[in-house]
């Protein structure tokens, strides 16, 4: 390895991480109440929510996202209407908030899945409890049905965190400069195409195993036996 | 309204361009999914093995792959590549047709490499679940190990290992998409070059949505009929 070109790099990549980090930060903070809300309106006893819901997951499972991030950010801003509207305009014009927004929703869809699943596993005789205990619906979900479910999801959602941080990367088809865009643009600009991938490759591995250990953590801290 | 779509897709030749790229894009995901698939079976039971060395080589190609988006992946194999494909053509004289199928053939190997990754774990993940009393019983029956491995524990894994190669095939097919960064006539680029041209970028990736859909959906179905299959005799589910 060449030190130059490793002293030359560093500095760039560590500006990209930043962005990286911003995207998966939004990604996790957003996608993840928003994935709950999806999964809960998949398991919903009203047809038309559920329908609804079942749709968004099986579109946004089904596509690549690099297909999701091209029609949001070249597509949408074709149509009239979202150019013409300050707020949706802010939303997908700018290529970073249209990354965000592509992983938000991409994100929510796998999360959505996740919860769906857990909020099946769920044993009916609690339920069942909390409600002849005179529990309130609202009671039963944020004291029985949510805690339950969290812990069963933890783990399943931890490789998605992880694949969040991944899917970050095709920000940087749309002009936004994070990890990987910053590391196509050293790798042609250097040649040191190995060089630059090993650093690249340790800091998305340095950030995975941060995101993975700090979920290992609260998964450990909500389990049953300490 | 119509009548212009029918112009844009029929008269103008779009229609048929993303179905030769849809043709392409499966292409590659199939070719890269069964390269990917044929090196892990070794490397998985070389790891299942815990074959001192080469295991924990395998391990470390495996994590790195797996924990770096697919798009540097190809990043690597594209720009690694280039210099060294064309030396190599150049003295041997076949300089235009490794201009046209170069891109292709980096491509398979791009998705072979992130796709293997995967695979090495669902199958060594699967060779763990076949049942130890099994092998035993054929232990015991004093088969030698080469049939064993080849009549029972490998056809059984491959049972359990059914809805994770679905998994990882779902994702290939998906991640094909990213060959289109480099630059390589897949669906993905062609809905790029019609949105360019005809300044319909909507309607053209809605399009390449509802392809890249369709796809996953037939072959979800495919692996579910696989599966019912490989399960018949096991007390069905």
């Amino acid at each position: 390895m060449n030190l130059d070109i490793v002293t030359y790099a560093i500095p760039f990549l560590l500006v990209g991480a930043k962005t990286t980090l911003l995207i998966a930060l939004f990604g996790i903070v957003f996608g993840f109440p928003f994935g709950i809300v999806v999964g809960l309106g998949r398991g919903s006893k009203n047809r038309v929510l559920r329908n609804i819901c079942d749709t968004y997951c099986a579109i946004f499972r089904g596509t690549p996202m690099l297909v999701q991030i091209f029609v949001i950010y070249y597509g949408l801003a074709q149509v009239g209407f979202i150019r013409h509207n300050p707020v949706l305009w802010w939303l997908i014009g700018d290529g970073l908030n249209a990354a965000i927004l592509a992983v938000v929703l991409n994100t929510g869809a796998y999360t959505a899945e996740i919860f769906r699943t857990a909020f099946l596993s769920l044993p009916k005789g609690l339920i069942e409890a909390a409600e002849a205990c005179g529990m309130s619906p609202w009671h039963v979900f944020t004291r029985v049905k949510f805690p339950l479910a969290l812990r069963q999801a933890l783990p399943a959602y931890s490789s998605e965190a992880a694949i969040i941080v991944k899917e970050s990367s095709l920000a940087s088809t749309i002009t936004v400069l994070e990890i990987t865009g910053y590391a196509k643009r050293l790798m042609s600009e250097t040649f040191a195409i190995m060089d630059i991938f090993i650093i690249t490759a340790a800091l998305y591995l340095a950030i995975n195993v941060v995101a993975l250990t700090a979920l290992k953590l609260l998964e450990r801290r909500l389990s049953f036996v300490r | 309204m119509l009548a212009d779509f029918w112009i844009l897709m029929v008269e103008r030749g779009w229609a048929l361009a993303l179905l030769r790229g849809g043709a392409v894009t499966i292409a590659i995901g199939l070719l890269g999914m069964l390269l990917g698939f044929v090196v892990a079976t070794p490397l998985a039971v070389l790891r299942w093995q815990k074959v001192a060395v080469v295991s924990q080589l395998v391990d470390a190609y495996s994590i790195v792959v797996r924990g770096v988006p697919g798009l540097l992946v190809i990043y690597l194999l594209f720009f690694g590549s280039v210099d060294m494909v064309k030396t190599v053509a150049t003295t041997f004289g076949y300089q235009d047709s490794v201009d046209n199928a170069y891109p292709y053939i980096v491509g398979v190997i791009a998705i072979a490499v992130i796709s293997c990754a995967y695979s090495i774990e669902v199958i060594r993940g699967a060779l763990q679940a076949v049942p130890y009393g099994l092998l035993e019983a054929a232990k015991s029956l004093a088969l030698p190990t080469r049939i064993t491995f080849s009549r029972i524990t490998f056809p059984l894994a491959l049972r359990l290992a059914l809805g994770g190669i679905n998994n990882v095939w779902q994702m290939t097919i998906k991640d094909t998409s990213l060959i289109s960064v480099v630059g390589l006539q897949e669906l993905m680029r062609t809905a790029a070059i019609a949105a360019g041209i005809t300044r319909s970028p909507f309607l053209f990736y809605c399009i390449a949505a509802a392809l890249f859909f369709g796809m996953t959906a037939v072959s979800q179905t495919l692996f579910s009929r696989a599966e019912r299959a490989l399960n018949r005799g096991f007390g069905g589910r």
